[in-house]
Order: C-alpha cells, then sequence, then structure tokens
C-alpha cells in the first residue's frame, strides 16, 4: 500500500501576515492517479503547491516524497530543488520561452551547464515529442505552435525530468475544446506510466471527465479526499462553498426578458466597426436587459465588446446614447456616458497590479472625474472601504497591492472600479473565467441584481449555461461575424450549438 | 514597535532614509565637528551660513532637481532620459545667450529663463515623441540628443563660452544679500513644494503610475499613456532649465562642454538610490531627492578626508554598490524573514501575556 503513494503532504499550516492560508491540511498522491485540487479562490490551493514545490516555506508539518519505493520526508527550499527530486509544475501562463526552439525550450537551464550537443538535444527531443504524441518539430520555434501545443511541450520538459508528481495548474484555461481533449490523451498516457498528476481547474466537467480522486479545501482547511465516483455535482459545489444544496440549485433561474417600451435603447449601434472587428454590426441593449454574446473562442466576441467602448480604434459607425447622437471614439469617451467595461484579460487589461486596492477600486471615477480633481485619501479610502464590504473582498487592507489578492477577489476589485462610476450599461467580458465557483455565483447573482435596478449588461462567458442563467437576449457570432440572435424561449443549448454551427 | 518596523521596512524611503542615517553617524564619529554651521562674511560682504551640511544641500540641488523629471520619466516610460545634462548646456546657453544681448535686469533675468524653459521643454518634448509616440526605447531615444546637445548649446553661442557677470546672477548662484542661505537651496525647496503641490492638486502621480505599470489598463480606463509621457518629458524639460540656469549663475559662465557633465548618472543614480524601480511604476519623488543628497553626502564626505579628488568616483562606487544591494528585493527580504525569526517569539510571549 505505501508503494502507492507518490507523494504524502500531512499536517501543513502556513500563514502570512494577517491571514491564515493553510491549517493542519493533509493531501495524499498516488501512483497513476489524476488527482484534482478543488477550493473556492482563497481556499489554499496554490499556496498548497507553493509549499510544495519551495516557493513558500511551511510553517508546520511535513511531506513525504516517494524515493526508491520508500517514503523519505523531504524539505524543499526552491523550486530548482523540488524539479531534481521530481516534482515539476506547469502553470496557467507558458513560462517557456517563445523565440527558441521547441528542442531548445525542452533542454534550457536542465542541471548542467557544459556545452550542449545540439544534435543529440534534437534527436532526444524528436523521440520524446513522438513518445507523448505531441505535434510538434523539435526544430520548430515555439511561439509557431498553438498554445495548447505550447502548453505540452512545457509539460513534456517536466515529464523528461524523470518526473514523479506533476501539477498542472490551470492549464486548459486558454484553451479551446479540442486542444483540451488532446491535453487529456497525454495526462491519460503520463498516468498509464505511473506518474502522480495533481490538476488544478475551475472546470467541473474536465474533473469529472478526468480525474480519478478529488481533494477539496475551503478556507485553508481540508474538507475532505473523495472518490470522483462518489462525489456528485452538485455535492462537490456545495462542499467547496460551504453552502447548502438548495441554496446552489436556487440560482438556476432565468430573468424575465426585458419588455418592449417606448423609450429609446440605453444603446445602440448602426454600422459599428473597428480595426480589430471589421464586419461592421448593429447593435441595441434596452434599459435593464442583460444580453450576451456567445459563440467559440477567437469568434469575434471580446472584439465586438471592445468596439462598443472604443478601447481598440474605431473605424466607423453611428452611435445613440439614450437616442441621441454621440461620438464615441475612445474609452474615456464611453466612460463619460455611462458605460463600464470589464476586461476579458484581467491581469493585462484590469488590474494595475502594484497598485493598492483602494486605488485600483476609483481608477475609473478618478478618470471621469477629472486630471486636475483628485479625490482626497479620505474620499478614496471610504469608496474604497464600501465596495469592499458590498462585495465582499478579501483583502487585509485597502492599502495592499491588488497582486496579493487572488484572481477572484482582484475580479471583485475590478468589478467594483465600474460599480463605482454608476454606469448605466455595463459590458463584462468573461467576468468569472479562472475563478472559482462561488464568486462566480456571487458575480452571477450581482449580474441580476444590477438588471433589476435598471443597469443593462451585456455578459459574455465561455459556460454556455452561465450564459443561458443570465441573459434574456443571445447575440450568437461565428468568424467574427454575428450569425444569429436568440430570445427567451428559443435560447437553449441546443439551439445555441446549432446558430454556431450554422445550421438552422 | 513590530508595526512601525514593518511598516518603515516596506516604505520606499526606507532605505535611502537609512543610508543617508549611516552616512551623518560615520560623519559624526569621524569628526563631531562635521555638521558644524559657521558664520562668514563673503568676498561680497554678506553674511552667510558655511559648513558641510550647507554645501552638500547646495551642491545637490542642479542634480535634486533634475531627478525630480526622471522620476516621472522613469516611472511613466521604463528608462531613462540620458540627455538631461547635454539639454541644460542647451538651456543655459540660450539663458546666457539672452543675458548677453541685453541689460540684465531682473526682468530680463525671468524673460531668458522663460525663454530656456520653452527650449528645454520642446527639445525634451522632441525625446517625448520618440519615446511615446515612435515608442523607441528612452535610452536610445535620448542618445541622439545626449550626443548631439552639447553640439547645439556650442552654436547657440557661436562656439565661445562667454562669461556674464553681474550682482543679480551672483545672488541667483550664491547668496542674496540679507539671506544666509545659498540660493540654490532656497529654489530646489520652492521646487519641491510647486512640485508637490501639482502631486497634490492632480492626479499626475496616479497617472503616471497606472501608464508606468500597465499601459493597456491605464488605456482601458480612459488615460492616454502618450500624453501622460509627453507630460513627465515636458516637466523634466523645465526641470532641466532649472538646472542649467543656477549652474550657469553659479559659475557666472556657459561653457558648453563641462556645464554639469555626466551629471545625468548622477541623476538616474538618484533615482535608483530612492528606491525607484528603474523599470518604472511606482515611484517616490522625495526618494529621488534624498539620493541626490546621499550621493552629494557622499562627495562631501570623501573630501573631507581628504581622499584625492582623481579616486573620489572609486569609493562613492563602492558606498554605491553597498546601498544598491541593501535596497534588493533579496536582501529586504532576508532582512524580513530574520527579523521575524527573531521576534517570533517574542510576539508569541506577548500574545500570551495580553490573554492572561
Amino acid at each position: 500500500m505505501q508503494n502507492h503513494i507518490v507523494l504524502s503532504m500531512k499536517n501543513i499550516s502556513k500563514s502570512f501576515p494577517g491571514v491564515r492560508a493553510l491549517k493542519d491540511v493533509d493531501f495524499t498522491l498516488r501512483k497513476g492517479e489524476i488527482h484534482a485540487l478543488m477550493g473556492e479562490n482563497g481556499a489554499g490551493k496554490s499556496t498548497l503547491i507553493k509549499v510544495l514545490t519551495g516557493v513558500y516555506p511551511k510553517d508546520l508539518g511535513q511531506v513525504f516524497l516517494n524515493i526508491d519505493n520508500c517514503l523519505r520526508e523531504i524539505n524543499v527550499k526552491s523550486p530548482y530543488e523540488a524539479q531534481n527530486l521530481g516534482i515539476s509544475t506547469v502553470y496557467q501562463e507558458i513560462t517557456l520561452c517563445p523565440n527558441l526552439t521547441v528542442a531548445e525550450n525542452m533542454f534550457i537551464g536542465r542541471g548542467s551547464y557544459q556545452t550542449v550537443n545540439w544534435h543529440t538535444m534534437k534527436k532526444r527531443a524528436a523521440e520524446i515529442l513522438e513518445k507523448l504524441n505531441i505535434p510538434a518539430r523539435a526544430t520548430q520555434q515555439l511561439d509557431t505552435c498553438s498554445i495548447a501545443v505550447q502548453q505540452m511541450v512545457a509539460i513534456a520538459r517536466a515529464v523528461d525530468m524523470d518526473c514523479k508528481v506533476l501539477i498542472l495548474d490551470e492549464p486548459t484555461s486558454s484553451l479551446d475544446e479540442q486542444e483540451v481533449e488532446k491535453l487529456f490523451s497525454l495526462m491519460r498516457d503520463l498516468k498509464s506510466r505511473g506518474v502522480g498528476i495533481i490538476f488544478i481547474t475551475h472546470f467541473l466537467e474536465q474533473v469529472y471527465e478526468i480525474c480519478d480522486r478529488i481533494t477539496v479545501l475551503r478556507n485553508g482547511e481540508l474538507v475532505g479526499e473523495y472518490e470522483i465516483k462518489d462525489l456528485p455535482r452538485v455535492q462537490l459545489i456545495s462542499k467547496m462553498m460551504g453552502k447548502d444544496l438548495e441554496d446552489v440549485s436556487a440560482l438556476q433561474k432565468h430573468k424575465p426578458v426585458a419588455e418592449e417600451t417606448d423609450e429609446p435603447p440605453v444603446y445602440e449601434a448602426a454600422g459599428l466597426s473597428s480595426i480589430e472587428c471589421s464586419n461592421a454590426f448593429d447593435f441595441k441593449i434596452r434599459k435593464g436587459e442583460v444580453n450576451g454574446f456567445t459563440g467559440l473562442l477567437g469568434s469575434g466576441r471580446s472584439e465586438s465588446v471592445r468596439a462598443i467602448f472604443a478601447a481598440d480604434r474605431i473605424t466607423g459607425g453611428k452611435i445613440r446614447v439614450n437616442g441621441k447622437d454621440i461620438k464615441i471614439r475612445k474609452p474615456k469617451d464611453a466612460m463619460m456616458q455611462g458605460i463600464g467595461y470589464l476586461p476579458e484579460d484581467r491581469k493585462r487589461d484590469g488590474i494595475v497590479e502594484d497598485l493598492s486596492v483602494r486605488e485600483n477600486i476609483i481608477l475609473a471615477l478618478q478618470v471621469m472625474k477629472g486630471f486636475f480633481k483628485p479625490f482626497s485619501r479620505a474620499e478614496a479610502e471610504a469608496f474604497a472601504d464600501e465596495y469592499i464590504k458590498l462585495l465582499g473582498i478579501k483583502t487585509p487592507s485597502t492599502d495592499t497591492p491588488i497582486k496579493s489578492l487572488s484572481g477572484g477577489n482582484q475580479q471583485k476589485a475590478i468589478l467594483a472600479r465600474w460599480l463605482l462610476t454608476n454606469p448605466q450599461y455595463l459590458i463584462l467580458d468573461e467576468p468569472t473565467r479562472g475563478i472559482d465557483v462561488g464568486t462566480k455565483v456571487e458575480i452571477q447573482k450581482l449580474v441580476l441584481k444590477l438588471a433589476e435596478e435598471g443597469v443593462s449588461i451585456t455578459f459574455i462567458s465561455s459556460e454556455i449555461e452561465e450564459m443561458l442563467r443570465t441573459c434574456s437576449r443571445l447575440i450568437v457570432m461565428r468568424d467574427r461575424k454575428i450569425v444569429g440572435e436568440l430570445n427567451g424561449e428559443e435560447m437553449t443549448q441546443d439551439n445555441i450549438m446549432h446558430t454556431i454551427a450554422g445550421e438552422a | 514597535m513590530g508595526s512601525l518596523f514593518k511598516k518603515l521596512t516596506r516604505s520606499q524611503l526606507a532605505i535611502p532614509l537609512f543610508a543617508l542615517f549611516l552616512i551623518v553617524i560615520f560623519n559624526l564619529i569621524r569628526d563631531p565637528e562635521f555638521f558644524s554651521i559657521a558664520i562668514a562674511t563673503n568676498n561680497d560682504g554678506n553674511t552667510v551660513l558655511t559648513g558641510n551640511l550647507i554645501s552638500i544641500f547646495n551642491g545637490a540641488s542642479a542634480v535634486a532637481i533634475l531627478s525630480i523629471g526622471m522620476t516621472l520619466i522613469t516611472s511613466s516610460c521604463k528608462g531613462q532620459d540620458i540627455s538631461v545634462a547635454a539639454m541644460a548646456a542647451i538651456a543655459g546657453s540660450v539663458f546666457v545667450s539672452v543675458l548677453r544681448s541685453n541689460e540684465i535686469t531682473i526682468p530680463v533675468i525671468l524673460l531668458a529663463f522663460f525663454l530656456s524653459c520653452v527650449v528645454a521643454a520642446l527639445f525634451s518634448l522632441f525625446n517625448g515623441v520618440l519615446v511615446a509616440v515612435f515608442k523607441i526605447q528612452p535610452m536610445i531615444a535620448t542618445l541622439i540628443l545626449f550626443s548631439a546637445g552639447r553640439s547645439i548649446a556650442y552654436w547657440i553661442n557661436g562656439g565661445a563660452t562667454p562669461t556674464v557677470s553681474s550682482p543679480l546672477l551672483t545672488s541667483i548662484g550664491g547668496f542674496i544679500p540679507g539671506i544666509p542661505i545659498p540660493t540654490p537651496i532656497i529654489i530646489m525647496v520652492v521646487f519641491l513644494i510647486l512640485i508637490t503641490i501639482v502631486l497634490r492638486l492632480t492626479n499626475l502621480g496616479l497617472y503616471t503610475q497606472v501608464v508606468g505599470i500597465s499601459e493597456r489598463t491605464a488605456h482601458m480606463n480612459g488615460i492616454s499613456p502618450v500624453r501622460i509621457k509627453l507630460i513627465a518629458f515636458i516637466i523634466s524639460g523645465v526641470c532641466v532649465a532649472t538646472a542649467g540656469c543656477i549652474t550657469v549663475c553659479r559659475i557666472g559662465l556657459i561653457n558648453h562642454e563641462t556645464l554639469l557633465l555626466d551629471a545625468e548618472m548622477d541623476v538616474i543614480l538618484s533615482v535608483a538610490i530612492g528606491g525607484n524601480a528603474l523599470s518604472g511604476g511606482k515611484f517616490n519623488i522625495y526618494g529621488s531627492v534624498i539620493g541626490a543628497y546621499i550621493i552629494q553626502a557622499l562627495t562631501v564626505t570623501l573630501y573631507a578626508m581628504k581622499v584625492p579628488s582623481a579616486a573620489v568616483k572609486a569609493y562613492k562606487a563602492i558606498v554605491i554598490i553597498v546601498i544598491v544591494v541593501f535596497s534588493s528585493p533579496v536582501v529586504k527580504d532576508f532582512v524580513f524573514r530574520t527579523y521575524k525569526k527573531l521576534f517570533k517569539k517574542q510576539a508569541e510571549k506577548e500574545v500570551q501575556a495580553k490573554a492572561a
């Protein structure tokens, strides 16, 4: 029995100033299993992984690793040491060098500093690529591969280091379905070779598709370890959120369709196009309406809403806000018309990572107020406090740099930024991507509440269920064109699929 | 006590203040008289303050003023302007050429200063356009004026190094009759107050940092990165003109070859010592100013120790290495961890004592 265990973590505790990140957490990984590590944002998943890989020192507890078929206590001090012990991590963001070849990426920075034998390196890389069935050539420059293949190269690199434990931290969040499938077959292959895989993801379907076992964390504490077949989805969600089952299922309700009135639409565009969105389109949204753009990744959903906010250079179109002709040429024009935009790429377009939560929250309102009218410290503090309470943002203080918050809390802070501007029209582009189930539900609730208060909302999500739950009208896109519009009863998963596929 | 320590170590000003403190302590031990300030009468018959402290503050004025503009450029553009000293030579030349073609009165001086500000701002704007609009790396973009600046200054006064002398200029570069503090110090203080007011009354600080940290986020929140960068360069231009004119007044002539020679590196160093990342983002103007004073204090200390002037730079380099290494995140993290280890037990005891 002992031999089947490849990694065992016992009573791990870790505190940060003011926060207890992990408390007495146990974690066991067996040989040849795919083990999902689940939990909301701030549950302690990342901290546990970082303790394991030596990024953070642990406060208390022991880590055992199977070395030559017996468990030895290890004390990892750096990710480099972890790699040498056979614990490899592949992160969500690819950490390879895009302008080197696949082979170079696989072997770079590996132990010895002796001269490189390019020939052997290429041959070896080609072998591994073939063995793992990765569709890439060893001599190909990495950035000419798709994201999924790059991700796989990162895994190949990790695996070749005699890896016993492979940690995959949200590897699928930027992949489309086919790419995910490829990744999964690679994971199954590794599993059959006896590698223990820790899989972190927010996609429940993927967990049920590929994992054998689930460990759930909540607020830094272990909730339990479960066989996948013993834990239905709803129970998993309730364990992660610590909420009752009824509460979760109660969320599954539609919002009534906004009625047609004589009032002019809040926002109306005719023939709108931008440099990123060259197919001109018409669009309108009424007061209190929630609609959504749907389509596959790359179908032009984001580009369309970015055109509405004038985030890319506008090349044409007429815009009416509340029935008045308006020119929106840059984001500030849109903001001044009461339009807010929560961007898809939180890290690059959303947060200002080194600045405080407070500064991040007041940013948009501050810009609208003007360059020569800064808020006083007290005003800013009051705004930040109000919204931290309102949205339940978990942060030690308003002065904490936003980058030290978890993803979901960062997203809430950006949401707070736009709510603070009191928008009449809010565009939420993938507001729930990469954040935990609990916060996802909270954000959906918030969307519905805002709509009831009369805010118009455009909602984009990769999860169709989420869209069906929140939107009363769906605009379907394919190949950068609007190919259909679904209202009320027509909105079913089937219908959407058919419309995307172009079959009536 | 714990939280105060934490606040201090986290503050950007911790290292520069600590370095300054060390220099002060070192000097006090070496020679308790080092910081004494004496009252003397100078050649013009003014009662003035003299002493090392005065000469530190006086000597650092130009670099301190330049470091204000450099901080803004560094923060917003993620790079440095290496042409500030050469541009100061241009500004100084303009200043002198206006003064020489007129009778030197206060309005003429003001006009000359204003014109040199305009010229310096335009040249700086040229850098700014290259950096902000054409997205050329700051060091490459400003390399143009770094090499061409002093030649342009040479043309302005027809290749000569003319002198200007007037009691009015002496009072700007030296002392105003009746005021014992050197005028450059006063100008520096006024400048610092002005920039503080600007930072308080506008969002310049916030916008600059946002642009420096993430241009894309800035754009998505209605801030124009190009405009903010250009503003930084224009402000830097005014700083350049001020520094250039002060230096001209101090030495009474314009020498386009030697005016503020190599000052740009001291300025960049001030910004770095002040705890500002040279890769942009968060900044603290006061840190840079303190940095400028640290560099000058070092120089004065070394001279007071009778270190030959040719060797001063080597000694300075050693101290600066120490400061820069100490302010690196690696060392900071180490200090913080050690502190935590040392005081953890004590803190636990305190908690227990409270509980009891």
